[in-house]
Parts: structure tokens; sequence; C-alpha cells
């Protein structure tokens, strides 16, 4: 692991060598012979994190789109969900990685929940601020055609919370998939490997790891801004024109 | 820069008071028994080697805001006076900011190397997408009325600008480079992977990756420089929109 330190200056390579790397299996000092890199690695490892990731969003989904709707519709606990915004913010990814890693141990479900607990706050407070900011008149028209209160929670503030909901699951998704990215140190051998482990991979390596994950964070970028397009009811997209 | 080899194994065990083992009656420093959440002496004798790198992480942090605020601004201002620039800057910057910091660390490596200008470049990109949707949404903010107001006063467009609509947008100003700053003092932690110091030295090392205490009170220093940076913002932000503290009342 202490590789930062021994390694010199990296050489002025360019980035033909990483892409090389992706593509076709090369020498390792290390290995003993092993080769390393190569397309096949690259989709396991980009497979590991995309499933990590999924994992911990939909866990992080169940989790705090119910909380951000109830308080929200109730109109209570701002400073609450707000607080939890914040507070996620300021939570560095890589000390609480190292901190669970040294306390509670390695492997997927413990990745997936601290990966989820960076997760929640952005859908948190997002679906709460957008439920409080549906238009009000039409929770009251919706109450006085007699819905009931959990009608229009699902007909009437769901829809128009999609978007608000949308951009904290993107949010949260730039959070989880870039924390992915350091899961090797809780043992889980995500694209991130290939950058933590340089004395392994070589600068070509590590240069192809930080390819690879920019790339996969900009298709999940893409996926997620798509499915927000499709999602926002017709009305609200119109209103928005 | 600090180097990991500053902090060997070796130098954990030969600090602490020592502690009496439960059964084996064995003489253990706090740092050597498993599974010890924190250390008090261990903390308290090792607190000065966190001087350096809480600085490095407190300047990556503002440098980078510094500069992600000055271009976003900038950016603001031509996506106000261009209206076709919008879209394209909003989708840029959000693509800036969906690449993960450690991947954006690296993919500099061959332009720029390791050390502080890649930390500062990466980070200070990430900040853009805050900020320049922050002052477009205070600019957007800003009622009709106020700005024809100014208008029927005489003020050129330039003017409304700078005496009207930014002051008006103060409020949303400030909460963006809130939000960015707090973001940068935790990503700023990353910045180990760029050779660039900070608060993750402390963490991320073969001696401290398995020990909780020296994590937690790196993981610590930077969620209170985070919350100190929240409370100045906060604090600025009353006394720069004085006119809400009127309203308040």
């Amino acid at each position: 692991m202490n590789v930062l330190a021994a390694l010199p200056h990296p050489v002025f390579a360019g980035f033909t060598g990483a892409f090389e790397f992706i593509f076709s299996k090369q020498e390792s000092s290390v290995t003993g012979g092993k080769k390393v890199g190569g397309i096949e690695q690259v989709l396991e490892l980009a497979w590991t994190q995309t499933y990590v990731s999924l994992l911990a969003l939909a866990l992080a989904f169940v989790i705090a789109v119910p909380v951000g709707l109830y308080f929200g519709h109730r109109g209570t606990g701002e400073l609450l969900a707000v607080g939890i915004g914040n507070a996620g913010r300021a939570v560095p990814e890589l000390a609480l990685i190292a901190f669970i890693a040294a306390i509670i141990g390695v492997g997927i479900p413990v990745l997936t929940i601290a990966l989820a607990v960076l997760g929640i706050p952005p859908i948190l407070t997002n679906t709460f601020v957008g439920v409080r900011q549906a238009d009000r008149s039409a929770v009251t028209a919706a109450r006085g055609v007699g819905m009931t209160e959990f009608e229009i929670l699902r007909k009437v503030e769901l829809p128009m919370a999609v978007p608000g909901i949308m951009t904290g699951v993107r949010g949260s998704t730039v959070n989880i998939v870039a924390t992915a990215t350091i899961a090797p140190l809780v043992g889980v051998v995500t694209l991130g490997d290939f950058i933590l482990g340089e004395n392994v991979y070589g600068t070509n390596g590590v240069l192809a790891g930080a390819i690879c994950t920019a790339i996969l964070a900009l298709l999940f970028e893409f996926a997620l801004a798509g499915l927000q397009r499709r999602l926002t009811s017709k009305g609200l997209r119109l209103q928005a024109q | 820069m600090t180097s990991l080899a500053a902090t060997p194994l070796a130098a954990v065990g030969e600090v602490g008071k020592g502690f009496i083992h439960e059964r084996t009656g064995e003489t253990l420093p706090c740092q050597a028994r498993p599974n010890h959440l924190f250390c008090w002496d261990w903390a308290t004798e090792n607190i000065h080697r966190y001087g350096t790198p809480t600085l490095q992480q407190f300047e990556l942090t503002v440098i980078s805001v510094l500069i992600g605020f000055a271009i976003a601004f900038v950016l603001a201002l031509l996506a106000r006076r261009f209206r076709l620039l919008q879209w394209p800057l909003l989708a840029g910057t959000g693509i800036l900011f969906a690449i993960p910091s450690v991947a954006f660390f690296l993919l500099l490596l061959p332009i720029t190397g390791r050390g502080r200008e890649t930390a500062i470049i990466a980070l200070s990109a990430y900040t853009l997408q805050i900020i320049y949707r922050n002052v477009m949404q205070g600019l957007a903010n800003v009622p009709e009325s106020a700005k024809q107001a100014a208008r029927g006063m005489g003020l050129t467009d330039r003017q409304i600008l700078w005496k009207v609509e930014l002051p008006l947008a103060i409020p949303e100003i400030i909460g963006g480079l809130r939000i960015a700053t707090v973001s940068t003092v935790a990503i700023a932690t990353l910045a180990v992977f760029a050779h660039a110091g900070g608060l993750g030295t402390q963490i991320y090392s073969e001696a401290n990756l398995t020990f909780p205490t020296a994590i937690i009170l790196a993981g610590g220093i930077a969620m209170l420089m985070a919350l100190a940076f929240d409370v100045v913002f906060l604090t600025v932000q009353r006394f720069a929109t004085p006119w809400r503290r009127v309203e308040a009342v």
C-alpha cells in the first residue's frame, strides 16, 4: 500500500500507454508473471463498481424517499431534513471508508451500507424540498375533491416532487460512484484498484483506472439525466418550457 | 509534501501510556489493543502531527473555491449576457461535477503530474457547477419590479447588474459558496492521491489505515473545518444582506 512515497515522479507519458492498458494485457513486475489490465479485467472491475453503486443507491433510495416524502407532506422536520443534507456534504469519504474498514471490517455488505450512508442525505433533502415546493393550491384542490392524505401524497405531491427527487438521486450517485472508487480499501475490487495499486498496475494502470472511472461516472450521469426526463410528468415539462 | 514514510508503523508503538491487558496482565499501549475506538493519550501526544496537514487542507480548499468562484462568476455573467451559452455551460460544469475527484486528480497525471496544482485544478473544477448554478439562480430570482424601478431611475444595464441584481442575488451566491466550500473541505481529504498533502495523509498510510484513532482525528478535523466555514458563511450572509434582517424583524 505504501506506494505513494516510494514512486518517482510519473513520467510525462501521455495517454497512449493507458489506452493500451485498457485494451490489452500488460506485464507487471510484482504479480509473478501474471498479466494485468486488458478489457476483460477492466469490464470485470467496472461491473463490480456498477453493482455496488446500484445496490447502495437502491438502499439509499428506499430509505431516503419515504422519509423525505413523509416529512415533506407533514411539513415538519425541515431543520432535520436540511441539516442532514448539510452534514452529509461535510463527511470526508476517505475517512468514512477507512474508519469502516478499521472498525467493522471489509466486504460488499459493509461497503454497500457505507455508500448508502453517503447517498442518503442528497435524496432525503431534495425529496423533502421537492414536496414542500409542490404547488400548494394543487394540494388544496386535491383535498377539496375529497382525496385522502395518502392519495394527495401519491397522486399530487409525488409527481411534483419527481424533479427534486431525481436531482437528489443524481447528487447521491455522484457521491456513491466517486466513493466506490476507493472501495479497494474495504476489500471490494472496483476500478479504483487500478488507481490505488500503482505498484501492481504501473502509471499506465493508474491513468487507465482514472479514465474508466470517469467514463463510468458519466454513463451514470447521462442515464439518470435521461431517466429524469422520462419520469417528469408532461404537465411539469410543459410548465418549464 | 508530507510523505507516508513520515508516519511509519513503528512510531505508533513508541508513544502512549501502557494499559494492562485484562486477562494476560500484559502491558499494552492503547493503540496496540485491537478494536479500540479512540485513544485519547495517543491523540493528545500526536496532535502536533496534524498541524501541517490541516493547514494544507485549508489552503487547498480556500484556493480552489476562490478560483472556482472567479471562473463560475464570469461564466454566469456570460450566460446572462448570451443566453445561448446557458445550456452548454450547465451541461459542461455538470460533467466536471460528475467525474469522481480521485479519477480527476489522476486524469491530469500526464498533463500536470502530481502535486498541489493538480489537486487545485480538480477541486476548483468540482465547485464550478455548484457556484454557477447558484449565481444563475440568484440572478433569476431578482424581482422584475426591482429591475424596472432601477431602469426608471435611469440606471444603465451595467449599473442595474452591479447595483441591483448582484446585491439582491447575494443570498444565493453565498449559499453556493457555502455548499462548494463544505464539499471541497471533505473532498480535499482525497488530495492525498494527488500527492497534494492535506488531512488524507493522516488516513491513507499503512500505519493509519488500521488505526481508528488517526482516522477519527483526521476526519473529525476535516468536519470541524467544514462546520467552521459554514458558520463563517452564514455570518457573512447575515451582514451582507442587511435588508433581510429588517424584513425578519
